[in-house]
């Protein structure tokens, strides 16, 4: 059976200004052990379409429909207490800013004690330390016996994260969301805990979902892409193709926007024309169209007809272009 | 260490502040129609005729050591600690403010146990049901208690529950020793009044102190993990918000320990308020002086009990 | 030495106190934010400045545009040294130095217009008239592609991109030499970013101005670079052109931030040799002795504890501060 599958996942929130629709018709399946990326800029909707999947999305009026199904049981339907026995054990998730992450009150010993004590009632003071122990060793904290009883504020910020990852997997889950883990790091630093992410991966076989803005983290450790754009996944491959032969504009322009580390001094970049539109006035037809250097070819269809995600040679693309022009897009033809 | 250097920084300041106002305080020591012989006199026998540094000298030794004023046969002892005496009552200041004290401790510690339970429950209740009728409520009792001069309050509540209904006997303080149902009965109006305004301040900080945490990433990474809301609550959320509350009752509670002047007038409670009403009335500068520095006494000691337990509650400033 | 030089730090130093409120504080107690770095700025060039957090790049930054006292050292405009002018020839300076940050926001009061944020380096060195001065932001408004329509308009009415490229008109409205921008495209979107870069590349090259560019983003530098400078704990440890730099990288550090980059290429991911370096910088009030690096190099060795590599020329413009460089 399928770990997870989400199914036309709709998010929306109610604000003073308007409605906000931050997740539109998003679907995908997650196999066990394998890794997917959610790339997209700012605002598109990764961050919200990850915390729907542990029922995270708090706000005064939050609107959500769909179906996220963990081994076939609905999370949007689950009782507070069913979402409760989820959270941390099947599914557990590490955030972006590993500075404020932690309780800055209790020791990180404790902490990661915790979150295997909420899903094991049983366990004692001594297991919990033990566990706390090994823990920290597995993630590559030095000097754990000294370390288990520090506070936060006494870790860097990558240690910090080591540790907010530590009690992730404390429990074994069977999907592990990171909601961009190293976007507030150091390049040196982020490089150590993609590492430590793979490698935990590898020991724990669960599923990865990472979210990330950077296409190079995309391109380091995952096996399958899905690019969203203002709320819906435009675009779904694996990885080598979405960087070989994207089959969406949107994809496209990214490609071309990235700096390389051996782009010639002085080469021209082909920058994606102006801003990501508004998620509470959302352009008619294609969102992307204001932008899309493609959509004139294609007469008024663009503006006022959605595209919907569809096979185009071995990805899905949400895109009205048939699909030679999709999979000759990094040739030039624009 | 630093505490001790502040204290003798304030109480060398409040005694020159005084000494400096233009009243004469040996000319205060007897009536309208006083002959100058009298007041030259009680000036030598107070010792309002040596140098200003001189009388801090005199005044800080009689606090360890007793003090004697004027002359055999007319002589007064006030036994250490002495903060003076007062010419007025002709009394020595420290069984003034020894007898006035557990009043007004007796006032400010129930007080501060009532206005925490009401700022910090309703504050809770709010922020937990933020927007329904529960916020509304507390919130409105803010905006309220807030407004309300405590005077116009303590009156209020005279009229409704000793005048009108006669639940309450009129306030006549009695000390908890003697009778503690009297005690009781005589202190619970201006605990209330007291309570109810101070508590206005804690529900809004409350309140905030908690929607703020809620919003903190380590909450929600709390709920994450999957932890039961009561705890998730508890444990991470009232933790976090507490601990700048409680360094600002500390304050608060130091702060009532000097005197709740205008409440103790209105029930009539002798306290240390009172006592320092009556001394601004009288121009009774000794007594004047030494309750300024019985409250700055009790707002230094707070900081540094509050600093000791910031530390003790927030590990990040806790000192290696 | 070049007189082709528009901007040159020679020996810049910046220390900080710290915990400087209290009063027991141990006078020894300095972050050392700046230590000892030199180098020059070719009229018209980009000089781009990498490191680690905290490696004191802004510090390095807000040094050179003279916006705080250097505690040694000095800092040379057209050869003329800024660090000790009087407070008038400051002003004067003001104008040939202006800085772009990463957060536009910071120099954007909320409460003016876009219009007259843009104008206020005018309205202090009181260059235009008032009429004069709204027809330049306009001019400058288009000149960095928003819309001088847009003048009246407040901050929180643009995107993150558009106050940049407000940030930037700010930035150009005196007219400048020298632009010193720390990190600014680092706060916006990637389909944004290449947006501003491509604007500060033409601004460069019509208005021949000369940038101090810092980044941590070392595949920015690469594009819009002519010569890096990388900075580990508050010394440059390899200076010299991009190409040197990161084809023939001689330090270790900079070996390992360039195997660090995450590369958007998944086939060269699988292949490429990682140098991972172990643990964070180490606190610059006490930094290690002799070779700051070298509690995280792979290559340390006694002599590095023991003495302080010098930048030393390896080839032409190319220099290395290291024992052992590779
Ligand atoms: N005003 C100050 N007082 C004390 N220390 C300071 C001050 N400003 C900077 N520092 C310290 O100097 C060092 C260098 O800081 P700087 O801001 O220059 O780093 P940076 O390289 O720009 O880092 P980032 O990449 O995070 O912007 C840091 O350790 C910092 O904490
Ligand atoms: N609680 C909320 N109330 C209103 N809008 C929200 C809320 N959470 C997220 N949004 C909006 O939803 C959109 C998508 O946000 P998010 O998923 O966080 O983006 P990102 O792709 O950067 O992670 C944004 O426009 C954001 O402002
Ligand atoms: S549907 Fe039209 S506008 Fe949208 S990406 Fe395709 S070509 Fe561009
Ligand atoms: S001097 Fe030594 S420690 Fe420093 S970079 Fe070179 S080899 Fe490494
Ligand atoms: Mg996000
Ligand atoms: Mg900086």
């Amino acid at each position: 059976m399928t770990l997870l599958s989400v199914r036309d996942l709709n998010v929306t929130f109610g604000t003073p200004e308007g409605d906000v629709r931050a997740v539109q018709g998003v679907s995908f399946d997650i196999e066990p052990g394998e890794t997917v990326a959610i790339v997209g800029e700012s605002g598109s909707g990764k961050s919200v379409t990850a915390n729907s999947l542990l029922r995270l999305n708090f706000g005064a009026d939050v609107r959500i429909s769909g179906e996220i199904l963990l081994e076939g049981r609905d999370v949007l339907t689950m009782t507070e207490d069913e979402v409760r026995s989820v959270r941390g054990s099947d599914m557990a998730m590490i955030f972006q800013d590993p500075l404020t992450a932690l309780n800055p009150f209790y020791t990180v010993g404790r902490q990661i004690g915790e979150a295997y004590a909420i899903h094991h009632p049983g366990a004692t003071k001594k297991e919990l330390r033990e566990i706390a122990l090994n823990s920290l060793e597995k993630v590559g904290i030095p000097e754990p016996l000294k370390r288990v009883d520090q506070y936060p504020h006494e870790f860097s910020g990558g240690m910090r994260q080591r540790i907010v990852i530590a009690m992730a997997l404390v429990n074994n889950p069977k999907i592990l969301i990171a909601d961009e883990p190293t976007t507030a790091l150091d390049v040196t630093v982020q490089a150590q805990i993609l590492e430590l992410i793979a490698e935990m991966q590898a020991q724990h076989g669960s599923a990865v979902i990472l979210i990330t803005h950077d296409l190079g983290v995309v391109a380091e450790i995952t096996e399958r892409v899905m690019v969203m754009y203002a709320g819906r996944v435009v675009e779904s491959a694996s990885v080598e193709n979405t960087f070989a032969v994207p089959t969406h504009p949107y994809t496209r322009g990214l490609l071309k926007s990235v700096k390389s580390l051996d782009t010639a001094r002085h080469e021209r970049l082909e920058p994606i024309p102006g801003t990501p539109p508004s998620l509470i006035k959302l352009p008619s037809g294609c969102p992307f169209h204001p932008r899309c250097a493609f959509a004139d070819s294609l007469g008024g269809r663009c503006s006022s007809e959605a595209p919907e995600l569809r096979i185009v040679g071995s990805s899905r693309s949400a895109c009205h272009l048939p699909d030679e022009r999709l999979l000759g897009l990094m040739g030039g033809a624009s | 260490m630093f505490a001790v250097v502040l204290l003798l920084i304030v109480s060398a300041f409040t005694f020159w502040i005084f000494s400096a106002l233009p009243s004469d305080p040996a000319a205060l020591t007897c009536g309208k129609n006083c002959r100058p012989e009298v007041i030259e006199a009680n000036r030598e026998r107070l010792g309002y005729d040596k140098p200003l540094v001189e009388q801090y000298g005199a005044y800080m030794k009689g606090i360890f050591a007793g003090r004697t004023y004027g002359e055999e046969g007319a002589s007064v002892h006030c036994p250490a600690p002495s903060l003076g005496y007062s010419y007025d009552r002709h009394e020595c200041v420290t069984s003034l403010i020894a007898s006035t004290l557990p009043v007004t401790a007796s006032i400010a510690l129930g007080a501060f146990v009532l206005w925490m339970a009401i700022g910090v429950g309703l504050g809770t209740l709010a922020a937990l049901k933020r927007g329904r009728w529960q916020d509304r409520l507390a919130t409105g009792f803010s905006v309220v208690g807030v407004s309300f001069p405590t005077f116009f309050l303590g009156l209020m509540f005279i009229m409704i529950f000793v005048i009108w209904t006669g639940i309450l006997p009129f306030p006549r303080y009695t000390g908890i020793t003697e009778n503690p149902v009297d005690w009781f009965m005589a202190l619970i109006l201006p605990w209330f009044v007291l309570a109810l305004i101070s508590a206005a301040t804690y529900v809004r900080m409350t309140r905030n102190g908690i929607l703020e945490v809620m919003n903190e990433e380590f909450v929600r990474l709390g709920i994450a993990k999957g932890l039961p809301r009561k705890r998730l609550i508890v444990t991470y959320v009232m933790r976090a918000a507490l601990v700048p509350i409680v360094t600002i009752a500390g304050l608060d509670f130091a702060f009532l320990l000097g005197g709740a002047l205008v409440t103790e007038s209105i029930f009539n409670l002798p306290g240390l308020g009172k006592l320092t009403l009556a001394a601004v009335v009288n121009s009774d500068l000794p007594i004047l002086v030494a309750t300024t520095m019985v409250a700055a006494v009790f707002i230094v000691i707070a900081n540094a009990v509050v600093d000791v337990l910031y530390g003790y509650l927030d590990p990040r400033v806790r000192v290696k | 030495m070049n007189t082709d030089l528009v901007l040159e730090a020679r020996g810049l130093r910046k220390y900080f106190p710290t915990g400087a409120s209290k009063m027991l504080q141990r006078p020894t107690d300095v972050v050392q934010a700046v230590d000892e770095v030199s180098f020059g700025l070719r009229r018209g060039t980009t000089l781009a400045i990498v490191g680690e957090s905290g490696c004191g790049k802004s510090t390095l930054g807000r040094l050179l545009a003279r916006l705080i006292e250097p505690t040694a050292g000095s800092v040379l405009l057209d050869g003329k040294d800024i660090t000790k002018a009087s407070s008038r020839e400051l002003l004067a300076l003001r104008r040939d130095i202006q800085v772009v940050f990463q957060d536009p926001y910071a120099c954007l009061n909320p409460r003016h217009s876009i219009g007259q944020s843009i104008g206020t380096p005018i309205r202090i060195q009181k260059t235009l008239s008032r009429a004069d001065e709204k027809a330049r932001v306009r001019e400058l408004m288009a000149l960095v592609g928003l819309n001088p329509e847009h003048y009246n308009r407040f901050p929180h009415e643009f995107s993150g991109g558009q106050r940049q490229r407000a940030g930037i008109a700010r930035a150009l409205a005196l007219q400048p030499k020298v632009i010193i921008a720390d990190e600014p495209v680092s706060a916006l979107d990637v389909s944004i970013q290449a947006q501003i870069l491509n604007l500060m590349e033409d601004l460069q090259s019509s208005m021949g101005l000369s940038y101090v560019f810092i980044a941590h983003d070392l595949s920015v530098v690469r594009h819009i670079a002519d010569q890096v400078a990388v900075m580990y704990l508050g010394k440059i440890v390899e200076i010299g052109d991009p190409t040197a730099v990161y084809e023939r990288s001689a330090h270790p550090y900079t070996k390992a931030l360039l195997s660090a980059v995450p590369v958007a290429d998944p086939k060269g991911a699988g292949e490429r040799k990682r140098i991972v370096l172990s643990g964070d910088v180490p606190s610059p009030v006490n930094p290690p002795s002799g070779c700051r690096f070298r509690t995280r190099c792979p290559k340390a060795e006694a002599r590095c504890a023991a003495e302080e590599p010098l930048l030393i020329e390896r080839e032409s413009g190319h220099q290395v501060a290291c024992h052992f460089p590779l």
